[in-house]
């Protein structure tokens, strides 16, 4: 059963994945994203990670991708205008990407721990009572570091958009 | 008893992702889209950071994905409220036509 889930939500995540490259509007592309993000969600769920799982749902594919949703239709540009890069970007662009791609998986093949693979239900420290404990003593100091950077960037976010630049 | 999947397949599904990501990045031309795309490196990469959680029975991994949304809720609001003002100064989403810097 988790190899078969695996492979639904994994395909699910590449070809939203592709989806988001190839299409020309925004709007498809931001919905494509959503569906990558609530597969990944599925697979958090696989490897134990409760909490990590609804916080994707609710923070990334709930309240990120809002905010992109809500620029896009408030700009209403439309579709994209195709530009012809430059003959060397477009002659060298996909080998070299090939190249990555090929690379950090050969990396991965050859490091990845072999012994046991991953079985639903077999790890479960992801709960919400293990997170927030690791949370609130070993990650004291960064969660509230992070609070005053999520603060800063609504202040930034603000600022930025009443600013009159002429 | 349930079939095991190797960790390598998540591992090898986060390079994907990776990869779709800096393809995204460097061949679209809309500047919302190439946000996009780095949105769902950032997605690649926690996934990655998961499965070694995972595979260590350590929290820490996990954290370590939290505070990558937090930065990424962070970086959204902040990037959006950028492009909101290079549109009203341009009228124009595309990169190509922004290239003040470059001349």
């Amino acid at each position: 059963m988790d190899p078969i889930l695996f492979l639904i939500f994994a395909a699910i995540a590449v070809l939203c994945g592709i989806n988001v490259v190839l299409q020309t509007h925004p709007i498809s592309s931001a919905l494509s994203l959503v569906g990558v993000m609530a597969s990944l969600a599925v697979l958090y769920l696989l490897l134990g990670a409760q909490f990590l799982a609804a916080a994707q749902v609710i923070v990334y594919a709930g309240a990120i991708m809002v905010l992109f949703i809500f620029v896009i239709m408030l700009l209403n540009t439309g579709r994209e205008r195709r530009t012809r890069g430059s003959f060397l970007g477009r002659l060298l662009g996909p080998p070299l990407l090939v190249i990555l791609l090929g690379s950090v998986t050969f990396v991965i093949l050859r490091t990845a721990p072999r012994d046991a693979g991953v079985r639903f239900g077999t790890y479960t420290g992801g709960t919400v009572e293990s997170f927030g404990r690791a949370l609130f003593t070993t990650y004291l100091w960064p969660f509230e570091i992070a609070s005053i950077l999520v603060l800063i960037a609504i202040v930034g976010a603000v600022a930025l958009a009443y600013k009159e630049i002429d | 008893m349930p079939q095991a999947v190797p960790l390598s397949w998540y591992l090898a599904l986060s390079a994907v992702l990776f990869t779709l990501g800096v393809a995204g990045f460097l061949f679209r031309r809309n500047i919302v889209t190439m946000f996009m795309s780095i949105e769902l490196m950032l997605n690649a990469v926690n996934l990655t950071f998961v499965v070694i959680s995972y595979r260590l029975r350590q929290v820490d991994g996990q954290i370590f994905t939290f505070f990558v949304m937090v930065v990424a809720a962070a970086e959204a609001a902040v990037g959006l409220a950028i492009i909101l003002t290079v549109f009203k100064n341009r009228a124009t989403l595309q990169v190509d036509d922004l290239s003040t810097m470059k001349d």
